[in-house]
């Protein structure tokens, strides 16, 4: 069942990946991420990890992809045009992908071949109440740096997106130069 | 019956190597960030499968942490393409060469 569920949102995944790469028009392509974010949350809940599938739909579908869409639909953009220079940038991304592709297939082989008869996979360790009294005990310090992390993005994404007042700037420089 | 460790890693490879390939191919700033976000997502995929099968909670606490990154890459990467496209009204990275000269 669990087997059955995986290969069905894999399949959705990587078709909604590759369909987000291949669309020109960036809300076609965010469409299609959100719908790999769900995918990777259907995933996770396979792996019997629900607290990370909750917080992937919630971060990612809900609160990242939002802002994405906001500001293609604030900036208004029309349709990538093609590519007439840089034309040597297929060759590299091509040569990347078969070197990362070579590299996932001789994971799978590696994996496959040497299987660990030991792993035993365990339920409870995805479960919410295991995953709060590591994060409040034992990885108190992590926690703590992250929500530093978060108020300098909160406060950069202020002072990044404020509105210069460009008259008194040249004021000043004009000032300067007499 | 459930999938072996080797094909949710497989999963997570081909997954990144789709992103990848994106952020070369894509020219637009807004494109790029998406497909930066799906090699975010691949590598938080292995981290979880690892820690089901070696049954250890770090890899889990690993992605929240990955998640925040990504949070916060997202609230000032957008400002900062926000920025961009007022001062060049577009968001294609050719036009971001205002350094070079």
């Amino acid at each position: 069942m669990a087997t059955a569920l995986f290969f069905i949102f894999a399949g959705f995944a990587i078709a909604c990946a590759i369909s987000c790469v291949y669309h020109k028009n960036p809300l076609y392509s965010a469409i299609s991420l959100i719908g790999v974010f769900i995918a990777l949350a259907c995933v996770y809940l396979t792996l019997a990890a629900p607290f990370i599938a909750v917080v992937q739909i919630l971060v990612y579908a809900g609160a990242i992809m939002v802002l994405v869409v906001f500001v293609i639909m604030l900036l208004n953009l029309e349709e990538e045009s093609p590519l007439n220079r840089l034309r040597y940038l297929y060759g590299i991304g091509g040569a990347l992908g078969l070197v990362l592709l070579a590299q996932t297939f001789f994971i799978f082989y590696a994996v496959t071949k040497n299987q660990d008869k030991n792993l035993k996979p365990d339920d409870s360790v995805g479960q919410t109440l295991n995953i709060g009294a590591a994060m409040y005990t034992e990885y108190l310090l992590p926690v703590e740096i992250v929500g530093i992390l978060l108020l300098m993005a909160i406060i950069g994404a202020m002072i990044m997106s404020r509105r210069l007042r460009r008259a008194k700037l040249e004021l000043v420089v004009d000032n300067k130069e007499e | 019956m459930e999938p072996s460790l080797a094909s949710y890693l497989a999963l997570s490879g081909i997954l990144f190597t789709i992103g990848a390939v994106g952020v070369i191919y894509k020219r637009n700033a807004i494109g790029m960030f998406m497909c930066i976000e799906l090699m975010l997502n691949a590598v938080n995929l292995s981290f979880v499968a690892f820690s089901r099968y070696y049954s250890d909670v770090t890899g889990q606490l690993f992605v929240f942490v990955v998640m925040s990154v990504a949070a916060a890459e997202a609230a000032v990467g957008l400002g900062i393409i926000i920025t961009f496209f007022r001062n060049k009204l577009s968001v294609d990275v050719d036009d971001a060469s205002i350094l070079r000269n």
